[in-house]
């Protein structure tokens, strides 16, 4: 098989594999709301049928700090302990947790089969896959996923589970049907050791805003959906806007799978960590940019769109850094400005390298 | 919310300074902090338009066309500063407000830190238990078991090498240990860690260094000049004003300090695929400065030459189609290599020649386009490929005045038609002929010759000093140091207490040596789940505990 082909099936592969997982984070989602809903309403009965049980779940979850989803997995999984018969030795399988690992093997099914299309990619083309659109986002659909994946290795993220894979299946199969092109060789201007720095750091802090904003968003409808429906009033456009955010909010509040989203604290965490991380890098990233231009162009900077919007990015993520700790902002405000700041960060891959005249312009 | 309170010296600052001037202080802060996040959210909308619209800077001809077809609106962009946005008023407005915020913000917090560091730390809380995180292991001796934890968490290592105590206050950990009375009567033994000192130093180190990256910026402007010289192969430049194409500095840049090196451009090396892409351009060229010996060298795209006075890239290449051009008397009027600016991707170039220096008679001019690999494509003739394979130069020749009297400086590139006709044939039609390279052609009505000899190719080089790189370089490495250091630098707080003498003894050991508890607690942001664990390993080392750790 060429490196080509293999490159081409692998994605397709993985793209695949991302759909899958998609569905099973879902369905994860929505039985850990399930087991949780049933848990809260069950509660006594449990306690008065197994006492004992339940006591060793209790145990163990506060023995070992964890989420408050897979405490409820945990609680829950006690409870099919009680309902089985108890003959088997094998650990007691909830709904949620079969779910949890279909969604994990699919994912990391598909990280691998990505890997070895990016790894083909890259014999294919004898340089770094990272000289078009569709070299960078078949690598930034690989970083997003292997963000999540990291970080869900670490501390349970798995509600973000489905909005990341979706994301990651949506770009690769975009990138596989219509920024497909041949690989060819590397221009001059791309031939030096910045491209493998600055552009692989950017499309890894790209991979972590993914994440973060995947999590923004559920902040952002955790917040509308307890503030409940609005009155429609006011102007034309406002009655309509007003009225949008009624169906999101109805959508969010009648979604059983909500229950096994965290608070919009929690989130609110969540997202500032994996933004504060994927800020460092972005800086580098623009640092690394400068100093290849500087090598490359003879000048540090010059305001070139793709610098440009590079530099919008940083600025606005810089002031949801500066909106958290501004009284009155941290929270909804901070989070519409990361919004934002996303919001440029994906003009940046898509509107400025087609449509603007520019330096860069050999990226797309 | 308890971020916000560990993070902010208005809070921390607090009880130095009185209800009032506290008040002051947060509202200072807090208005500043407002203000400082509203001219980021304008430095940042204020970009916009300079992506969108063309720049005077970046480009001036688009920059023009777009006044000359929008109208009222173009000249009121243009007036409004929106076709050189990064030059407007309005933002340079934007940014030197924003830093002036950020100077204004970063001065009072660099005292209050330096005073912080000063003052010594609070003792531990006479009371562990409240706390969330805390842990307790027996020791047969109170003060060695503090002493150790005290020496474990002042020692900070850099491959190896201890950091000195006064860093590690700034970088790790500070420490207190106070004997005290308990309230029982009793004594005790009290230490007291802070690491919080870490993240604020990031966070002052990160915006200082911004306003350096600004003001290397400012100042290397001031400093720096820019030229770019055109050298045909074989031939070379020598580092004056005078022999550059076009040249600019700053205001403060001296002329006189530009080193008088001569740079020679032997060959020029330019490889492309077989669809046209280019894969290599390489300039070999020899360099010498006065005095000393000469050296060859070669320069790429992405691999500059570094010279005493500064940097020379590789900006640019094409033909420079070698011409000689003999007048109606037969003299030879001009011969030269002359570089035609490519205008496509296949290096379909135009160019230009001016022969003012004609026997007698009007002056010639010719426009010529060279066309490297010329196939016919529906009965016009186009190039398919940047390399020589079938050139062609199609020429034009101009008779009359070319206005290089005038004193106005021309552009090379650009014939000046207002005081020139151009050549007839026979038949009255406008004189054009395409010519293969060795081929010499008549002109019409006997003004002479036209031949062109061979094509050579020329680099475009830029050269550039600016002194405030290393400088940037310098700060630019500081803001992302200090960047990580603030968003990531731990926030732990950590007690040890331990009673002393007859209080503390709560049991007795086989051979008979006194048991004490010492008591542990730590405190750190929610997320942070390293601050525990860490306080076991101190107190681990501190009793000479061993721990089974368990992972269930
Ligand atoms: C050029 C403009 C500025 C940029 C790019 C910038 C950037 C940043 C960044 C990236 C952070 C995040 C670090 C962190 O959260 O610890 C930060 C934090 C901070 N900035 Fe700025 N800053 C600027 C101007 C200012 C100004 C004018 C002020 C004064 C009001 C200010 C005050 C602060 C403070 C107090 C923090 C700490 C926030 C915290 O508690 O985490 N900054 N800044």
């Amino acid at each position: 098989m060429s490196p080509q082909l293999l490159s081409i099936v692998t994605l397709w592969a993985a793209a695949a594999l991302y759909a899958v997982a998609m569905v099973a984070w879902s369905i994860r989602l929505s039985r850990v709301a399930d087991e949780r809903v049933r848990a809260r309403a069950g509660d006594d009965a449990v306690v008065a049928e197994a006492p004992a049980r339940e006591k060793v779940s209790v145990a163990a979850g506060a023995a070992a700090p964890v989420d408050d989803a897979a405490v409820a997995a945990m609680a829950s999984g006690a409870t099919s302990f009680v309902v089985d018969d108890g003959e088997d030795d094998a650990p007691p399988r909830s709904a949620a947790d079969r779910a949890l690992g279909a969604a994990r093997a699919a994912m990391y099914l598909g990280i691998v089969l990505h890997a070895v299309g990016l790894t083909a990619r890259f014999f294919e083309a004898d340089h770094v896959p990272w000289s078009n659109m569709y070299g960078y986002t078949i690598t930034g659909s690989f970083t997003a996923v292997a963000v999540f994946a990291f970080v869900q290795s670490r501390r349970d993220i798995s509600y973000l589970g489905a909005a990341v894979t979706g994301f990651s299946t949506l770009t690769l199969g975009l990138a596989m049907t219509v920024l497909y092109s041949a690989a060819d060789g590397l221009r001059p201007a791309l031939q030096s050791f910045w491209l493998v720095i600055h552009v692989s750091i950017a499309i890894i802090s790209t991979g972590v805003f993914v994440v973060a904003f995947a999590a923004t968003v559920l902040q952002l409808l955790q917040y509308e959906r307890a503030d409940g429906e609005r009155e429609v009033t006011g102007g034309a456009l406002k009655r309509v806007g007003t009225k949008a955010r009624n169906v999101v909010v109805r959508a969010a509040q009648r979604a059983r799978w909500f229950e096994a989203v965290p608070s919009a604290q929690k989130l609110e965490t969540v997202a500032f960590r994996l933004n504060a991380v994927g800020f460092v890098l972005w800086t580098f990233t623009v640092m690394a940019g400068a100093i290849w231009a500087e090598h490359a162009w003879g000048r540090y900077w010059g305001w070139d769109p793709k610098e440009i919007w590079s530099f919008v990015i940083w600025v606005l993520y810089a002031a949801y850094l500066h909106a958290r700790t501004t009284s009155g902002w941290l929270g909804r405000r901070s989070a519409w400005i990361s919004v934002w700041a996303f919001a440029a960060l994906i003009a940046n891959f898509t509107i400025v390298n087609l449509f603007f005249q520019g330096l860069h312009t050999y990226a797309s | 919310m308890a971020r916000m309170k560990l993070d902010n010296y208005a809070v921390a600052d607090a009880p130095r300074l009185g209800l009032r001037g506290w008040a002051r202080w947060i509202w200072r802060q807090i208005t500043s902090m407002r203000v400082a996040l509203i001219l980021l959210l304008l430095l940042a909308l204020a970009s916009i338009p300079g992506s969108i619209l063309p720049q005077y800077p970046s480009n001036a001809t688009a920059a023009n066309e777009f006044v000359a077809s929008y109208g009222w609106w173009g000249r009121a962009l243009d007036a409004m500063g929106f076709l050189d946005v990064f030059g407007s008023a309005w933002f340079t407005a934007i940014y030197i407000l924003l830093f002036a915020s950020l100077i204004g913000c970063i001065l009072p917090r660099i005292g209050v830190y330096w005073r912080n560091l000063r003052t010594p730390l609070s003792p531990a809380p006479s009371r562990l238990d409240r706390y969330e995180d805390k842990d307790e292991a027996e020791t047969d001796d109170a003060r060695l078991a503090l002493d150790t934890a005290a020496a474990g968490l002042r020692d900070q290592r850099v491959l190896g090498i201890a950091i000195p105590s006064r860093i590690v206050a700034i970088t790790g950990w500070r420490v207190r240990v106070d004997e005290r009375d308990t309230r029982d009567g009793g004594r005790e033994l009290a230490l007291s860690a802070s690491n919080e000192s870490l993240r604020e130093a990031g966070n002052l180190l990160f915006h200082l260094s911004l306003v350096g990256i600004l003001a290397s910026m400012a100042v290397g402007g001031l400093l720096t000049y820019r030229g770019q010289a055109i050298i045909v192969e074989g031939g070379s430049f020598t580092n004056a004003v005078v022999d550059y194409d076009s040249f600019s500095s700053g205001n403060l840049f001296d002329e006189d300090e530009l080193d008088p090196f001569t740079l020679t451009l032997d060959e020029l090396d330019a490889t492309f695929a077989d669809d046209g892409m280019p894969e290599d351009f390489t300039a070999h060229v020899t360099f010498q400065e006065p005095g000393d010996d000469a050296f060859s060298t070669t320069i790429q795209v992405n691999r500059p030459l570094q010279v005493d006075g500064g940097k020379i890239y590789l900006q640019g290449n094409g033909y420079a189609p070698d011409i000689t051009v003999t007048d109606s008397d037969g003299n030879v009027a001009f011969s030269d290599a002359v570089p035609f600016l490519p205008q496509d991707g296949v290096y379909t170039s135009t160019g230009v020649v001016k022969v003012p220096d004609v026997t007698s008679g009007d002056q010639l001019g010719f426009v010529a386009t060279l066309l490297p690999s010329a196939t016919e494509s529906d009965g016009e003739l186009v190039s398919v490929h940047p390399d020589l394979l079938n050139p062609v130069l199609i020429v034009r020749g101009y008779t009359g005045d070319l206005g290089l009297d005038t004193g106005v400086p021309q552009n090379v590139y650009v014939l000046d038609e207002s005081q020139l006709s151009p050549m007839r044939d026979e038949d009255d039609a406008v004189w054009t002929v395409a010519l293969s390279p060795g081929e010499s052609v008549e002109l019409p009505d006997g003004l002479g010759t036209f031949t062109w000899n061979d094509t050579s190719r020329y680099a475009a080089f830029d050269l550039r000093t600016d002194p405030t790189l290393p400088w940037l370089l310098a700060f630019a490495i500081g803001a992302l140091v200090g960047l990580a250091g603030s968003l990531f630098a731990p926030r732990r707080r950590l007690w040890l207490v331990a009673p002393l003498a007859s209080e503390g003894v709560e049991g007795v050991t086989d051979d008979g040596t006194p048991v004490t508890v010492v008591r542990a607690a730590t405190m750190a942001p929610a997320h942070d789940a390293g601050a525990a664990e860490q306080m076991r390993r101190v107190l681990d080392a501190a009793t000479g505990r061993s721990r089974r750790v368990e992972k269930e």
